[in-house]
């Protein structure tokens, strides 16, 4: 189903989400939730050539297409890293492939995740938009 | 604040500007010290002086800042001398540090005395750059490289070293202390057994240097590396001592100024050691800063420091085994100040996420030691590690940031 949505909109949304955390405490409480929520990859795409390198933890990305719209699932090993996979599929998740591909996602700036990863940590998370940006455009 | 008889862990403190400062608007905790130690003062300021007043090309110049520079660079190679109780400062090599010291050796003494199905001997705890280049050697040569099995504390299994042991081997490279654990390896047997093969042997002293009382000469070891940004001084410089009639006979490692004594395009005849393997203009300002970082250690002395940094470890052991569901890695009576750990159903990842967040700078994930945790199942452990200049506070701090960190991960 077509995610009534923009890319923008979700963005807008956490923007307005992450703004009413006042400590570093609750932002990281919120990621961690999401880690836990986010359903779990079928172990047959968690393959070692599907995982994404740049981090010290594991993150797989499975990517499909449905209704000629783009389609995430993914996973981690870490729980903050999975709530960042979590982050990026609520954002990009049932939208087509050339929003995926161009989306600039400046959230992440924004909402102040840059800063609160450490460099080699946020190259994790670069590393996972690659890929879903990678996937969508094949998918595409 | 604790002082511990003579020792003014403040006052020692107060020579560190990088102490007093805050992370996350919170005081910095810095536990990572196995990676790199944090610099006193007097090292900043070797670096800012030598910059600001003499710097030139050392030993060839016949000015007066080349020959400035020159004394200085050399006091700093008789204070290494003294540091690692080398016979003679013709010992001494200068390198870019401990893994440039293990290539410098590998390559040099590897390609021109080993021969195919020789045998290099490593532990299972070794770091990579005391691996990696071994491999590339014996690939080379088609020498065979060998593995001292450990059990699950991380103890080296020497009745099997023994038993590897015979006429083919013909170098044993080991660690000293294991940078992911802290254990202290028993070199001064490892030495001994191998030379009754009359096999050459070094010892990666990247951990050891800092914390242990070392005398290359009652080691006996043939060869003993380490990195001066570990022993308080600045990165980019690290020292090779080497047996003089081994280093002599060596050939040189990379070609260029300063390691020749001739050059013709016919030929070139080599330097005196130590200069035949210090090839180009060297890193003088670390070199010179280096003594600055090992004068400190000397101002306070390492039996201080040890007995210090024993204090901490004792105690913050206890402490971190207090945490339900942690386990510590190597938890074994004779090691330096390093605990790593794991807590059951936490990825090492998010607690240093959430530790970072909370001041304290832990190192989390392999350790550069991938087979290591590959022999010990685990992907990764958390590693705290002491200084001169850590305190009982800051592991309090760590203790209670750990457990703010379960809180909202478990």
């Amino acid at each position: 189903m077509n995610n009534p949505k923009t890319i923008k909109n979700i963005e807008q949304d956490l923007i307005d989400d992450f703004s009413l955390f006042e400590t570093w405490e609750e932002k990281y409480e919120y990621l961690i939730d999401l880690g836990k929520k986010l359903a779990p990859l079928d172990p047959a795409f968690k393959t070692e050539d599907r995982k994404i390198k740049g981090c010290q933890s594991s993150v797989w990305i499975h990517s499909y297409t449905k209704d000629g719209l783009v389609h995430f699932e993914g996973d981690s090993d870490a729980i903050i890293v999975r709530g960042l996979v979590g982050l990026m599929i609520m954002v990009l998740n049932g939208q087509p492939s050339k929003e995926i591909v161009g989306a600039p996602l400046e959230f992440i700036n924004t909402i102040g995740l840059s800063s609160h990863l450490a460099q080699t940590r946020s190259n994790g998370l670069r590393a996972m938009i690659k890929q879903m940006k990678m996937d969508a455009g094949v998918l595409g | 604040m604790e002082t511990e008889g003579t020792y003014d862990v403040q006052a020692i403190r107060a020579q560190f500007p990088i102490l007093s400062r805050k992370v996350k608007g919170k005081d910095l905790v810095y536990l990572d010290n196995a990676a790199t130690a944090q610099k006193p003062l007097a090292v900043i300021d070797a670096l800012v002086h030598y910059y600001s007043h003499y710097n030139a090309n050392i030993h060839r110049g016949l000015h007066t800042l080349a020959d400035e520079a020159t004394a200085a660079y050399e006091a700093s190679r008789t204070a290494v001398k003294d540091f690692v109780g080398a016979s003679s400062p013709d010992e001494i090599i200068f390198t870019k540090g401990t893994t440039d010291s293990i290539n410098l050796v590998a390559h040099s003494w590897g390609k021109s005395f080993l021969q195919e199905g020789d045998e290099i001997i490593i532990t299972s705890l070794e770091h990579h750059a005391n691996i990696v280049p071994w491999q590339m050697i014996a690939a080379e040569k088609k020498a065979i490289l060998r593995v001292i099995p450990i059990d699950d504390n991380g103890i080296l299994d020497m009745e099997a070293f023994k038993a590897m042991l015979g006429p083919k081997t013909k170098f044993v490279s080991v660690i000293h202390v294991s940078n992911a654990l802290g254990i202290i390896n028993p070199v001064e047997e490892i030495i001994r057994l191998a030379h009754e093969q009359h096999a050459v042997v070094l010892v990666d002293g990247a951990q050891s240097s800092v914390h242990l009382d070392i005398d290359v000469q009652t080691l006996g070891c043939d060869f003993y590396v380490f990195s001066g940004h570990k022993i308080y001084g600045p990165t980019g410089v690290g020292v090779l001592y080497g047996r003089r009639d081994l280093l002599e006979s060596m050939p040189p490692y990379q070609g260029g100024g300063e390691m020749i004594k001739e050059v013709r395009f016919e030929y070139t005849t080599y330097n005196e050691l130590p200069f035949k393997f210090e090839a180009g203009t060297p890193n003088i300002a670390d070199v010179i800063a280096l003594k600055a970082g090992i004068d400190f250690i000397n101002s306070i002395g390492k039996p201080a420091i040890r007995k210090h940094e024993e204090m901490l470890l004792e105690y913050a052991t206890a402490q971190l085994k207090d945490i339900s569901g942690l386990r510590i890695i190597g938890d074994v009576k004779n090691k330096v100040s390093v605990i790593s750990f794991i807590i059951d159903g936490v990825h090492p990842q998010d607690l240093a996420i959430l530790l970072d967040n909370q001041g304290v700078a832990v190192r989390t994930g392999h350790h550069c030691a991938q087979p290591l945790m590959h022999r010990l199942g685990i992907v990764g452990t958390t590693r705290a590690s002491f200084a001169a200049y850590n305190t009982l506070e800051e592991i309090d701090v760590l203790t209670q940031a750990l457990n703010k960190s379960l809180k909202m991960l478990l």
